[in-house]
């Protein structure tokens, strides 16, 4: 056990050299892969590794965003400004059929909105985009049902997820065959935890939206929520915004996702307030709150 | 065309990626058990005392309606998962969970401990650096931590503590404690070189799990999680020879080939002499490229890009391994074997085995044995079923580059799949290289020549002599003699080297051959050289060249013993 200390990597570096390994395990074993980017900070970090895990060559694979229409423009600025500096080949896919039908959150319920603007048009844009592999930023942090998801986790043609049909994972070999219309969905960043995204956004300087950090922003605060106010949010009777200094902790739809009182406006400030902070981040998305469990329910169905 | 000129980013120091002093490293562990051993409550208590579960979290599991537990909160509801697990009490799956201390960060493993969830051990432990092993103080050691060590050993982790728990309900007593610690020690033997250490805690109390117990000041060891937080098993991985498979080939514009992958062991540097597997061609390490800049050292495991001085033919399940310091290269292995699949291990069958980044068919040629997983006894067995474990002999289409796993954990793994389901159906531990007889049997039975249609007589009548075998040192002056003397002759004849078996077609061509004095041949001549050969070379050829005469392989003729050829 001595001078051990001389060759164990941080911590970060143990988990930046695991999810390059993943990253080129996807690129190596299908034909078509794509990374799912989300604009959120978990992307940002995804995006950045896959960079450095095929340096000095381009990206082997397109990024794809499931864009539901309900996006802040902040998060679409940031993402043409960003995909375009790093010369990213970025494609966009929004299911169109449902938002002719006029889905929202509101007439349709966030259960329902979500299931057609993100599962659906998650499952049909690796349909169409004839995908094999789709690499996201899901850590096994975020939610109970995930602590046992896969790094390569498989779906059937239907783009469903059954916790009983997936394989078993040992060492760092992973087995990404599929059949034709089957595909796999690839997490990197498994084993990281928020803190550890946090962490390294800061040490390697990685570009994040705005939104992440704390300023003053028009909000309407609903029970202990604040909803940040976009022209798409409908008031309800007698409700006006008002001015709070705020930051979002993660990212999703305007009318979903919430944000958190904050004078967090740095990185460092943010891990800061962390380390203080002992509520999970999913809490302020709305729709995780539908019933209990959900969150398994929506990954049976296809949703990351 | 050679590469273009580069500016170089400064060589990045190795310390750069190392732990410094106020850094946190990481340590992964797995641990195993059943309802009521108290494991799900030992990682709730180590989530919840490291403040590593969110108060939400912690909510929901107060609100929830079921507590097991008989105090405020069920820890054991922290890292339940899986709804259906939820609603059985059970645990069927490996769950990861995460938490930190100022000192490092952990991935723990978490994995239920009955018997037919093997495969789920085995897949906890493949990635563990030490096993957290319950044992519960009252009932000794039970099927399932023996099992859980057996597994754990098996899979070389390579340290091994073993928490004696419920130390609450035995009165904090250090005999019961000793007493549960000795029972344990009688396994070490068959745990494979893993470190054992015991710690007696409460995981319900708490005592010992964080904090160090004032309820049992006869112990003075660590608590649990100090030692978690100072054991170093990573240093095993860094210290063995340089191995990296290759994942992938990067090649964005002339010139530049960068051969990618993760340091499974070992370190490098630029300079250092690297062999390609399988074609064992050498070259040494030109660069040490990363997205950060180069690096003037590497260590596993990290993940880099290596350029090299030469041009090897490189690419997707190549092996770069130290030149001073070569791995295993061969088809026939044996392994220790975890089955994982309802349909059992068929040697009729051929499977995908996937070895790192390589892939290559693999048949199962023997089951020497499986194993006990109650006891580690090999017993014998005529198949593997799931959750089985055995010893079987595997061999691959194309040659492994492998280190026995015991020695490189990174380099001795592999998975089996069924290539029509797609599942993994297997994990495989290579103990050592297995010598093939048929492939002996091959070789030596090469050349191979048809008999075709001329005969005997016709060959003979051509070529002025029959088939005959020449015993005699192949390297040894007479030998050359001999074999100038007879060319001169007109005789069809060659040296060979080894031992060559079986000699008959050569022989049967109506070659003379000249062979090493241990060859043998079935219904052919045979002369041997004369033992003094070695001091007149000529006249012992000569005195040959009588006797194959006198036997009537050579037909005689004038010419011939002057010496002057037709």
């Amino acid at each position: 056990m001595t001078g051990s200390s001389q060759t164990a990597l941080t911590h970060l570096r143990w988990l930046e050299a695991e999810s390059i390994q993943i990253l080129r395990e996807t690129a190596a074993q299908f034909a078509r892969p794509v990374l799912l980017y989300s604009i959120g900070k978990d992307s940002s970090v995804l995006l950045h590794l896959a960079r450095k895990a095929f340096h000095p060559g381009p990206l082997p694979f397109p990024l794809l965003h499931i864009d539901t229409t309900y996006e802040y423009p902040e998060m679409i600025e940031f993402r043409d400004r960003f995909t375009r500096e790093i010369g990213a080949e970025l494609r966009v896919y929004t299911n169109r059929e449902a938002i002719r039908l006029g889905a929202n959150p509101y007439d349709f319920g966030t259960a329902k909105c979500c299931q057609l603007l993100r599962t659906q048009a998650l499952v049909q844009a690796i349909r169409e985009g004839g995908y094999d592999a789709a690499l996201g930023g899901a850590r096994r942090d975020e939610e109970r049902s995930r602590a046992k998801e896969r790094i390569f986790s498989f779906r059937d043609r239907n783009g469903h997820w059954d916790p009983k049909t997936q394989r078993p994972e040992l060492w760092s070999i992973y087995n990404g065959r599929v059949d034709p219309g089957e595909h796999m969905r690839v997490f990197p960043l498994s084993n990281w935890t928020e803190m550890d995204v946090w962490r390294y956004i800061a040490l390697e300087k990685i570009p994040i939206v705005p939104l992440y950090f704390a300023r003053p922003r028009p909000v309407l605060v609903r029970g202990g929520t604040l909803i940040p106010y976009q022209p798409n949010v409908r008031l309800l009777p007698g409700e006006k915004p008002e001015i709070i200094m705020c930051r979002m902790r993660t990212l999703g739809c305007t009318p979903c996702s919430g944000a958190i009182r904050s004078e967090a406006d740095t990185v460092e400030k943010i891990i800061a307030e962390l380390q203080e902070f002992r509520r999970s981040e999913r809490e302020n998305r709305v729709i995780d709150h539908d019933q209990d469990g959900s969150m398994e329910l929506k990954k049976r169905e296809g949703y990351f | 065309m050679s590469a273009a000129p580069e500016i170089l980013a400064p060589a990045l120091p190795l310390a750069h990626f190392l732990r410094q002093p106020g850094e946190r490293s990481l340590l992964r562990f797995s641990t195993a058990g059943s309802v009521d051993d108290g494991k799900s409550t030992l990682i709730g208590r180590l989530l919840h005392d490291t403040r590593s579960v969110y108060e939400d979290q912690i909510e929901a599991v107060r609100k929830s309606p079921i507590n097991r537990s008989g105090t405020a909160i069920d820890f054991s509801l922290l890292t339940d998962g899986l709804r259906a697990e939820r609603e059985q009490g059970i645990t069927i799956d490996v769950a990861y969970r995460y938490f930190s201390t100022p000192r490092r960060t952990f991935i723990i493993a978490d994995t239920p401990g009955h018997e037919q969830y093997t495969p789920n051990m085995a897949t906890g432990a493949s990635t563990a650096d030490a096993a957290v092993i319950l044992v519960d103080v009252r009932k000794g050691v039970l099927p399932q931590s023996r099992r859980h060590a057996f597994i754990a050993a098996l899979l070389g982790v390579p340290e091994l503590v073993v928490a004696v728990n419920k130390m609450d309900l035995a009165g904090y007593s250090q005999a019961a404690f000793e007493e549960a610690a000795a029972a344990f020690r009688a396994l070490e033997p068959r745990l494979r070189g893993a470190r054992l250490t015991f710690i007696p805690v409460s995981a319900l109390e708490g005592d010992n799990v964080v904090e160090r117990s004032p309820r049992m000041p006869w112990y003075g060891g660590p608590s649990l999680l100090e030692f978690l937080e100072t054991v170093e098993p990573q240093a095993a991985a860094a210290a063995g020879p340089f191995r990296m498979p290759v994942q992938y080939v990067i090649r964005p514009r002339d010139g530049f080939r960068g051969f990618a992958g993760q340091i499974v062991s070992g370190r490098v540097r630029p300079g250092d002499p690297v062999l390609e597997l399988p074609s064992a061609r050498q070259s040494r390490v030109q660069r040490i490229v990363t997205f950060d800049g180069d690096l003037e050292e590497a260590v596993a495991p990290m993940s880099v890009t290596l350029t090299l001085e030469d041009e090897l033919d490189v690419s997707r399940g190549s092996l770069l391994a130290a030149a001073s310091a070569p791995p295993r290269l061969a088809r026939r292995f044996e392994a220790h074997t975890v089955w994982m699949s309802s349909e059992p291990l068929s040697p009729s069958k051929t499977y995908l085995l996937r070895h790192g980044p390589l892939e290559v068919q693999a048949r199962a040629v023997q089951l020497r044995h499986a194993v006990d997983i109650e006891t580690l006894e090999p017993r014998a067995a005529e198949t593997l079923g799931w959750s089985e474990i055995g010893l079987v002999v595997w061999e691959t289409s194309r040659p492994l580059a492998f280190d026995p796993y015991r020695d490189v954990r990174g380099n001795g793994a592999f998975i089996l799949i069924d290539p029509i389901s797609n599942r993994t159906i297997a994990a495989g531990m290579i103990e050592a290289a297995v010598e093939d007889p048929d492939e002996q049997r091959r070789q030596r039975r090469r050349p191979v020549f048809r008999a075709g249609r001329l005969t005997a007589g016709e060959r003979r009548t051509r070529s002025g002599h029959s088939g005959a075998l020449i015993l005699a040192r192949p390297d040894s002056e007479a030998a050359f003699w001999l074999e100038r003397r007879l060319f001169e002759h007109g005789a069809d004849v060659v040296l060979l080297d080894e031992r060559v078996v079986p000699l008959e077609p050569l022989l049967r061509a109506g070659l003379l051959v000249i062979a090493p004095p241990d060859s043998e041949c079935r219904g052919f001549p045979v002369v041997a050289l004369p033992e003094e050969a070695g001091a007149d070379p000529e006249r012992a050829a000569a005195l040959v060249l009588e006797e194959l005469e006198r036997r009537g392989v050579l037909i005689p003729r004038d010419a011939f013993l002057s010496g002057e050829g037709i």
